[in-house]
């Protein structure tokens, strides 16, 4: 087998007893980057240069007898997440140009781990989207079927784990950026408690609801990467300072006795019949591992969606007002004074969607509106967040799909928005209650397209979440199919 | 028509802080520009704010000290505006539940003491400052210096309860002495640390219904307050007496010609969009917290005052003085501790001591003549080592050299001469010189023996004790 196509832990193994380097492996994916990217598209950065030096370093590491799981790993970004001395753009052409001076906290403490840094990958601008197709650097296709997007807004990050271009990526997650790909391209992707990874360094959309997560091959991986990532950090007040455990003892493949929920409202009529096939099959499973279901209602789920456009938005615009053209990133050089500055800069330098909701944001926080929008979405908010902590008063768990669909087509949706938003019902709920949210492969739709399952925690309830997908994992074969990038 | 002026005034107070209010850099005033900076006050994507714990002390010290309730949960708030001088597009402040709130100062103007309320008091961060310039080269150019972006700021906001310029600079300069007082501002107004806007608006003295009012912006000194309302106060009454109306503005004050000039009117004012800031978490600060930087309040100046006048026993006019300023009290204080006599004191503290410090342009920190001088100096005189008038000559020569009093007494022979032999050898030879002066004060020119005394000191050299002089040349006049 090659290298590109192992996991995180099966590469360690490797690493560990010397049998591959490094170099050796970050080779076998810049290779596998250059063999599929001219299809997939998934970064907007390949750095081989920094690649082969972190691999360089990470042999030496290793050779010295210092090894942590992520030493030698070749690892990618979602172009959000700010990496010194490389251009990091957020998909945006208001940064295209930007070379960050600092390190996000994420991005650091890979580093510190001796990760090997392959690129930064696509993702819609600003991560605003369900389909990575608003990113100023083009499109990128989900690997198993190229017609077809990815999902969004972290499409790249899981694009090149299913396309084996990275052995792992992280993403982010606003209202589904990492559960949605990782759905649509067949991956494990994790949105944590909001809180539990640091958004220093995470260019911001909306920083009550952002968190940063990891998109895997399997749930191993998935443990491995949160546990590198998670933990407080003084450089951001909004992460929480909770001792991080050892995720990887979660996985002890045992599922019974689980008290999951299956909320009604998730399970309506017009789900896409595959998607119903699939979630039906995973209920099976987990009920032949022991675990109990219980149907339950979470009420104020059909404001959720509402309810996100007016608080992610509201954040958003004044999140993006720093983008001026007076420090960093594009400036129209033919302005005409400071107005005209700021007008012409922001209108070439933000794309369609991004100024959508910088108004919708902008309107929602208004004199004279506030009250009607931003304050009264915030208190829905309390409601659906209380949803959620009433039902893990009883329930371990809540199941639930990730999509009501497969990946849908390119172009599909781009010309309705409320169609694209509407792709994102059953995460955004998460989002919006602070708690956290795995996706695993559940099945395939009858052409071939993944269908994600979602397992929802209580806040903080990381480990669960993680025991109870790796179980499934384990009693189903769905993640162990690859992509045929054709 | 007779009109009321209704006054209220928003202060912002640079805080002392070594660090800014959201990132660790330098607070000082006058580096480089741009070298006090990193990605959060720079405003970088990415960047995140984290609360300096000391501004929340100095924010409670204030309202603490103006007599406000402290929240137990405050929130952070952005305002959002476009300026070249906010990099992040918005000001992090407080709106809907700030710091400290429903606070008061008492004012004293024209013998009466005034209540003013004190609306809130909240944190927020400064922005940067744009320095424009026109040269040949370049031409017309803007440059922005963001070192003074994310400094600490309080606002405190007063009730509209001021009725008068003088009132509201007595507001002011209470105000300032207590930020100065209490250390959490160097109370600079010229370098922008202690600045002020002023809300200013006319009502017929006859209603309880307040007028329009208009904004002045820009008053930097106490004496532009003064001019910037009452030219206010002026203008408005016209507009009124002519039957016009007065719009809701911001006015800009000129301290050039000293008035006031539109800047923009209310269709213009900014929608600040006003939302949590949802990178701060809600700040909670405990009882025990308020009551541990209670108990390190400093003695506030009207306490001083009270305390001066009733359990010290000095007149108003020196209790005010000695108050005026922390540096002065803490040194009158340590004087009283060391000689526990305080009219003396007082009359040295406001005498000689500030006649040298003014002379040498110093401030009574670094005085030469320290507390413990003074009052073994003050020692020597009650002791009658010295009389008042050497005292002076002492006092001088500590300025000078910081020596001890009582060195300096020894070396310059300057011991007052007590022994009533040598004072009667003095009194003798002068009689001798200015017989016919003895002669007309025998016949009855009283008037003529402060010319004795005078003759008799001269001679001495002032050394001679004056009580002693008076005793002896008295008995030897009248023969």
């Amino acid at each position: 087998m090659e290298l590109f196509e192992l996991t995180i832990h099966e590469l360690h193994e490797l690493l560990k007893n010397r049998e591959v380097s490094s170099v050796e492996a970050t080779k076998s994916l810049l290779s596998r980057i250059e063999a599929v990217e001219g299809k997939v598209k998934s970064f907007i950065t390949v750095t081989p240069e920094e690649a082969l030096k972190n691999a360089d370093e990470a042999d030496r590491r290793i050779a010295a007898g210092e090894i942590d799981l992520l030493t030698g790993i070749p690892l990618a970004l979602k172009d959000i997440f700010l990496t010194k001395g490389i251009t990091t753009t957020c998909a945006s052409r208001i940064l295209s140009n930007f070379i960050p001076p600092y390190d996000a906290t994420a991005t650091e403490r890979l580093k510190e781990r001796g990760m090997v840094l392959l690129g930064k990958l696509n993702q819609d601008e600003f991560a605003m989207g369900s389909s990575t197709e608003t990113s100023w650097f083009g499109k990128t296709r989900n690997p198993w079927n190229l017609d077809c997007i990815p999902g969004g807004s972290s499409g790249g990050s899981a694009a090149a784990v299913a396309a084996r271009q990275a052995t792992a990526t992280l993403g982010t997650d606003t209202g589904g950026s990492i559960r949605q790909p990782a759905a649509h391209c067949g991956c494990v992707g994790l949105k944590p408690t909001y809180g539990r990874v640091s958004r220093y360094g995470v260019i911001a959309f909306a920083s009550s609801l952002d968190q940063v997560g990891p998109l895997t091959r399997d749930v191993t991986d998935c443990a491995i990467m949160l546990g590198a990532v998670a933990g407080y950090d003084p450089k951001d007040s909004t992460s929480v300072d909770t001792p991080v455990p050892d995720y990887l003892k979660a996985l002890t493949g045992d599922a019974r006795g689980l008290r999951i929920g299956l909320p009604r409202e998730y399970f309506i009529e017009g789900l896409d019949p595959d998607v119903k096939k699939a979630m039906d099959g995973a209920i099976a499973t987990f009920r032949s591992l022991g675990a109990e279901f219980v149907e339950m209602s979470l009420p104020h789920t059909d404001y959720a969606t509402a309810v996100y456009y007016l608080i992610a938005t509201a954040e958003a615009s004044s999140n993006l007002a720093r983008y001026d053209g007076v420090r960093f990133g594009y400036r129209n050089q033919d302005a005409r004074g400071l107005l005209d500055m700021y007008m012409v800069s922001r209108d070439e330098g933000f794309g369609a969607e991004v100024k959508r909701r910088i108004m919708l944001g902008t309107y929602a926080l208004s004199s004279g509106y506030y009250d009607a929008y931003y304050l009264k979405a915030q208190k829905v908010r309390t409601l659906i967040m209380q949803d959620f902590i009433k039902a893990f008063e009883s329930l371990d768990l809540i199941l639930t799909p990730v999509a009501p669909t497969p990946a849908f087509r390119l172009g599909e949706k781009s010309d309705d928005p409320l169609q694209m938003y509407l792709s994102d019902i059953f995460t955004i709920p998460v989002n919006l209650a602070g708690t956290c949210g795995i996706s695993v492969p559940a099945g395939f739709s009858a052409d071939g397209r993944p269908i994600g399952l979602q397992l929802i925690g209580r806040h903080f309830g990381e480990e669960t979440v993680l025991r109870a997908a790796h179980a499934f994992e384990q009693a189903t074969e769905w993640h162990k199919k690859k992509a045929q990038i054709a | 028509m007779k009109y009321q002026a209704v006054i209220g005034l928003e202060v912002h107070v640079q805080l002392l802080t070594n660090t800014k209010i959201f990132c660790g850099c330098s607070t000082r005033f006058g580096s480089e520009p741009n070298s006090q900076t990193c990605p959060v006050c720079l405003g970088l994507p990415g960047a995140l704010p984290v609360l300096n714990k000391k501004v929340v002390e100095y924010a409670i010290r204030a309202g603490l000290a103006t007599n406000c309730s402290i929240a137990p949960r405050s929130i952070f708030a952005r305002k959002n505006y476009f300026y070249p001088d906010l990099p992040k597009g918005y000001q992090i402040s407080q709106y809907e539940l700030p710091i400290c709130t429903d606070g008061h100062l008492d004012i004293q103007v024209d013998g009466e003491t005034k209540r003013i309320g004190i609306t809130r008091i909240h944190m927020e961060e400064d922005a940067g400052k744009l320095v424009h310039m026109d040269t040949m080269e370049a031409g017309e150019k803007s440059y922005v210096d963001l070192n003074r972006a994310c400094t600490p700021l309080l606002e405190v906001v007063s009730e509209p309860d001021l009725r008068s310029a003088d009132e509201a600079v007595a507001y002011l300069k209470q105000l300032h002495q207590i930020v100065v007082y209490l250390g959490i501002c160097d109370g600079n107004m010229e370098e922008g640390s202690f600045r002020c806007d002023a809300n200013v608006s006319l009502m017929p003295v006859s209603s309880n219904e307040f007028g329009t009012r208009a904004e002045l912006k820009n008053i930097n000194s106490f004496r532009f307050v003064k001019q910037a309302i009452e030219y206010e106060i002026e203008r408005q009454a016209e507009i009124l007496e002519e039957g016009g109306t007065v719009i809701q503005e911001t006015r800009l004050f000129d301290p050039a010609t000293g008035t006031t000039r539109s800047m923009r009117s209310k269709e213009e004012a900014h929608d600040y969009r006003y939302f949590p800031d949802p990178d701060l978490v809600p700040l909670v600060v405990s009882d025990r917290w308020i009551g541990e930087i209670r108990s390190t309040l400093p003695e506030l100046p009207d306490a001083k005052r009270q305390r001066y006048t009733t359990e010290l026993g000095l007149p108003d006019l020196d209790a005010e003085v000695l108050s005026s300023s922390r540096d002065i009290a803490d040194y009158f204080d340590a004087c009283v501790t060391l000689y526990p006599q305080a009219k003396p004191v007082s009359n040295w503290v406001m005498g000689e001591v500030m006649r040298a410090l003014k002379e040498d342009n110093r401030d009574i920190a670094e005085c030469p003549v320290t507390p413990a001088l003074l009052t073994e100096m003050l020692k020597l005189v009650e002791k009658g080592t010295i009389s008042g008038k050497i005292a002076k000559t002492v006092f001088d020569e500590m300025y000078k050299t910081g020596r001890e009093p009582a060195r300096i007494v020894e070396e310059k022979g300057l011991v007052q001469v007590s022994d009533s032999g040598a004072i009667e050898k003095i009194i003798d030879e002068v009689m001798a010189a200015n017989a016919d002066k003895v002669e007309e004060y025998r016949s009855g020119k009283d008037k003529l023996f402060g010319f004795f005394v005078g003759q008799v000191m001269k001679a001495s050299k002032g050394k001679a004790n004056p009580a002693l002089v008076n005793e002896l040349l008295l008995k030897k006049l009248q023969g």
